[in-house]
C-alpha cells in the first residue's frame, strides 16, 4: 500500500502554512492558508470556531485538498505538493481537545504556547475544532513547475 | 435587548482591488474543483490585469482545468519568525470562470469575486472581533445537532477576571484607602469599619463593571465594537458567549445588593447622613453611567461621572465613614487629582472604541471631539491634576509629601507623546493605555504613601511639620 512518498512528507513537516481547499456549497473552491500538522498517518489542521466557516463547508462536502506551494514556508524548498483527501471535523471538545496537537503545534509556531497561556484575553480564538485528513492522492512537482505533469500517486495504489 | 451577536462583518474586496492585491504575490495558486470532485491546487504565474478584471496563466501540464465553474487564484504569505512562529499574515483569493485558449496553452479567468485578509490592514484582534458573529453561529449549530447547549468555556478563575474586570479594582481602593488614611490624620480611625468600606467600595465598582457590560450590550455599544482592547471594549463576556446577558444582569444585581447591604451596616454603625447623601449620588452615578434614563457616558458625560464616582465620593465616603460624617477640605482636594486621573483612563480608553460608540449612538467625548482637541483636553485635565497637588501643598491643605506624587509626571508626559501617533490604531494605543492606567495607580499610591510618612512623623516626631505654614 503507497504511502505519502517521502518528499512531500518532508514538506508536511517542514511547512508553516498550507492552503486547505475546501468546496463550498456552490460547488466553488474556497482556500484557506492553514498550519498543515502531520502525524504520520493523518494530516491535521485546527480551526478556530471564530473561523468555522470552512468546517460547515467540510461538513458538507468531506473532499478537500491541502497544497504545499510557498518556498518561503517550507524552509526554501521549491517542490511543491497537493494532498487530495477526505476531512472529517473532530469537535467532540472545541475547548481542549485540540490540544493534544500542540506537541506537533509548538514545533512549527513555538509561541503558541505563550499565547495559550493568555487564554482570558482570546477565549474564542482558542476554541477549535480539528480537521482531520485522509489522503487519498497526493500531486508532486519536483521542481515546483507547472509546466510539468506532477507525480500523481493514489495513497494506496501507486498511479503514475 | 439588541442583539448579542456581533453585527460587524469582514471588510468587503472588490474584483480589482482583489486582483491588484493578487499581483503583489510572486506566484499564485490556480484551484479548481476536478472531475472526481477534489479540489486541485497548482502554482502558476498569472498576468493580472485589475482594470480589464481579468488574469492570465500557461494552462498546468497534466490537469484539466474545468471552463463550466468557477476556478480560483489565490495568493498567501507569510514572513517565518524561527523560534516564535510567522508573521505578515495575508492572502486573497479571486474567483471567476475559466477560459481555455484555442490552442489549450493559455487558460484566462474573468475575476467576479474576491475575497481576503491582510493583517496589516486588518489586525488580528479586529479580524477576530469582527469573526465573533460565526463563533456563536458555529456552537449554536452545534448546540441544535447534540440537543444540549455547546458554549465556549474558560477556567472559573479566568472567567471571574474577565467578566468583573477585578484588576481595575484599584480605581477604588486608592481613594478610599486615601480616604482612610486622611481621617486616621485627622484622629478618626476604626478598623471594622473601614474594612467594611473597601469590601463594599469594591462591591460598588465590581457591579458597575458588570451592570456597564449589560446596559452597553442592550443597546448595542459592545456589538457594534470591533476594537476592543485589553482595556476598553467592555469585557465581552456577552459577546462571545461566555456568560448569558441574564446571568450578567443577575450578577450586577447581586453586586449592587451587596454592597448596599455594606452601605447600610455601615449607615447603622456609623450614624452619617452625610454618608447616606454620598450612596445615593453614588449609586445614581454608577447605574447611570450606562444604564437609561441617564446614560451619561451616552451623552458625553461619562467622565465627569466617573471623575465624580471614583473620586470625590469614594474618597469622601471612606472619610465619612471615619469620621463620622464630619467633613473638611482636606479630604476634598485631595481627591481632586485623583478624579482627574481616573477619568483621564476612561477618556483615553474611550479613544479606540470611538468609531463604535458612534455606531451605537454613545457619543462620548472622543466621538465628539476632534483628535487635536482630545490630546489637548488629555494635556489640560493632566496638568490640573498636578497643579491642584501643587497649589493644595502650597496652600497648606495637603502634606508636603503630596509632592511625591509629581514622580508620575514622565509617565503622563509618556501618555500625552503616544497619543499622537497611536490615535487611529487600536493596538497600538494599548500601551499608551497601560501607561496611562499606571499614571493613576502611582500617582494615588504616592499620596498614600504621603500620608503614611505623615502618620508615621505624626507618631515618632510630632514636632515636625509636614504642612506649608
Amino acid at each position: 500500500m503507497a504511502a505519502i512518498p517521502e518528499p512531500v512528507e518532508a514538506l508536511l513537516e517542514a511547512a508553516l502554512v498550507g492552503e486547505l481547499t475546501v468546496v463550498d456549497g456552490n460547488g466553488r473552491p474556497v482556500t484557506y492558508p492553514l498550519i498543515p500538522l502531520y502525524d504520520g498517518e493523518h494530516v491535521y489542521l485546527t480551526s478556530s470556531t471564530l473561523f468555522s466557516r470552512k468546517l460547515e463547508h467540510i461538513k458538507a462536502n468531506p473532499k478537500v485538498a491541502l497544497s504545499l506551494t510557498d518556498p518561503i514556508a517550507v524552509g526554501g524548498r521549491t517542490d511543491r505538493a497537493t494532498i487530495q483527501g477526505d476531512a472529517r471535523v473532530i469537535e467532540e471538545d472545541p475547548h481542549g481537545g485540540w490540544e493534544r496537537l500542540l506537541p506537533i503545534w509548538e514545533k512549527k509556531e513555538p509561541s503558541i504556547v505563550y499565547f495559550l497561556k493568555q487564554r482570558v484575553a482570546l477565549p474564542l480564538f482558542f476554541e477549535r475544532s480539528l480537521i482531520e485528513i485522509t489522503p487519498r492522492r497526493v500531486l508532486y512537482w519536483a521542481d515546483g513547475d507547472a509546466a510539468m505533469a506532477p507525480q500523481a500517486t493514489d495513497v494506496g495504489s501507486e498511479v503514475a | 435587548m439588541a442583539g448579542t451577536a456581533t453585527q460587524a462583518r469582514t471588510p468587503a474586496l472588490d474584483v480589482r482591488q482583489g486582483l491588484e492585491k493578487l499581483a503583489t504575490y510572486p506566484y499564485q495558486i490556480l484551484t479548481f474543483v476536478g472531475a472526481d470532485g477534489y479540489p486541485v491546487s497548482v502554482g502558476v504565474r498569472a498576468t493580472l490585469d485589475p482594470a480589464a478584471a481579468s488574469a492570465s496563466f500557461a494552462a498546468p501540464a497534466g490537469l484539466a482545468v474545468p471552463t463550466d465553474a468557477d476556478v480560483s487564484l489565490t495568493g498567501s504569505h507569510i514572513r517565518p519568525q524561527p523560534g516564535y512562529g510567522y508573521d505578515e499574515r495575508r492572502h486573497v483569493t479571486v474567483w471567476g470562470p475559466a477560459i481555455i485558449s484555442p490552442d489549450g496553452r493559455d487558460v484566462s479567468i474573468a475575476a467576479a469575486r474576491a475575497w481576503g485578509w491582510d493583517e496589516a490592514e486588518v489586525p488580528f484582534f479586529e479580524y477576530s472581533e469582527r469573526s465573533v458573529g460565526q463563533s456563536r453561529k458555529y456552537f449554536d449549530a452545534l448546540s441544535v445537532e447534540r440537543g444540549t447547549p455547546v458554549k465556549p468555556r474558560l477556567s472559573m478563575a479566568s472567567l471571574v477576571l474577565r467578566t468583573t474586570r477585578l484588576p481595575f479594582l484599584s480605581a477604588t481602593i486608592v481613594p478610599v484607602l486615601l480616604g482612610i488614611l486622611i481621617a486616621a490624620r485627622h484622629g478618626a480611625f476604626d478598623l471594622l469599619t473601614a474594612v467594611l468600606t473597601v469590601i463594599g467600595a469594591s462591591f460598588v465598582q465590581l457591579a458597575i463593571n458588570v451592570s456597564n457590560d449589560v446596559f452597553d450590550t442592550a443597546q448595542g455599544a459592545d456589538d457594534a465594537n470591533v476594537t476592543p482592547t485589553k482595556f476598553s471594549g467592555g469585557s465581552r463576556v456577552i459577546q462571545y458567549g461566555l456568560v448569558s446577558f441574564r446571568r450578567m444582569a443577575g450578577l450586577a444585581t447581586i453586586f449592587y445588593l451587596a454592597a448596599a447591604v455594606i452601605g447600610l451596616l455601615l449607615l447603622v454603625l456609623r450614624g452619617s447622613p452625610a454618608l447616606l447623601a454620598i450612596g445615593v449620588v453614588g449609586f445614581i452615578v454608577g447605574l447611570g453611567y450606562t444604564a437609561p434614563p441617564l446614560k451619561f457616558v451616552y451623552r458625553g458625560l461619562g467622565e465627569i461621572a466617573v471623575a465624580l464616582g471614583f473620586g470625590p465620593l469614594m474618597l469622601l465616603g471612606a472619610y465619612v465613614v471615619q469620621t463620622r460624617g464630619v467633613l473638611t477640605w482636606e479630604p476634598v482636594v485631595a481627591s481632586l487629582p485623583i478624579a482627574l486621573l481616573v477619568a483621564l483612563i476612561l477618556y483615553v480608553n474611550e479613544i479606540p472604541d470611538r468609531r463604535g460608540d458612534a455606531r451605537a449612538g454613545k457619543r462620548t467625548l472622543p466621538v465628539r471631539l476632534s483628535k487635536s482637541t482630545v490630546i489637548a483636553g488629555y494635556r489640560l485635565a493632566a496638568l490640573a491634576a498636578y497643579a491642584i497637588v501643587i497649589v493644595g501643598v502650597l496652600a497648606g491643605l495637603l502634606p508636603i509629601p503630596a509632592l511625591l506624587a509629581l514622580l508620575t509626571v514622565p509617565l503622563a508626559l509618556r501618555v500625552s507623546r503616544g497619543l499622537e501617533p497611536n490615535y487611529d490604531n487600536p493596538y497600538g494605543l494599548m500601551s499608551v493605555m497601560a501607561v496611562n492606567i499606571n499614571v493613576h495607580l502611582y500617582a494615588g499610591l504616592l499620596l498614600l504613601a504621603a500620608y503614611l510618612i505623615v502618620l508615621v512623623a505624626g507618631a515618632v516626631a510630632p514636632s515636625i511639620n509636614l504642612f506649608v505654614g
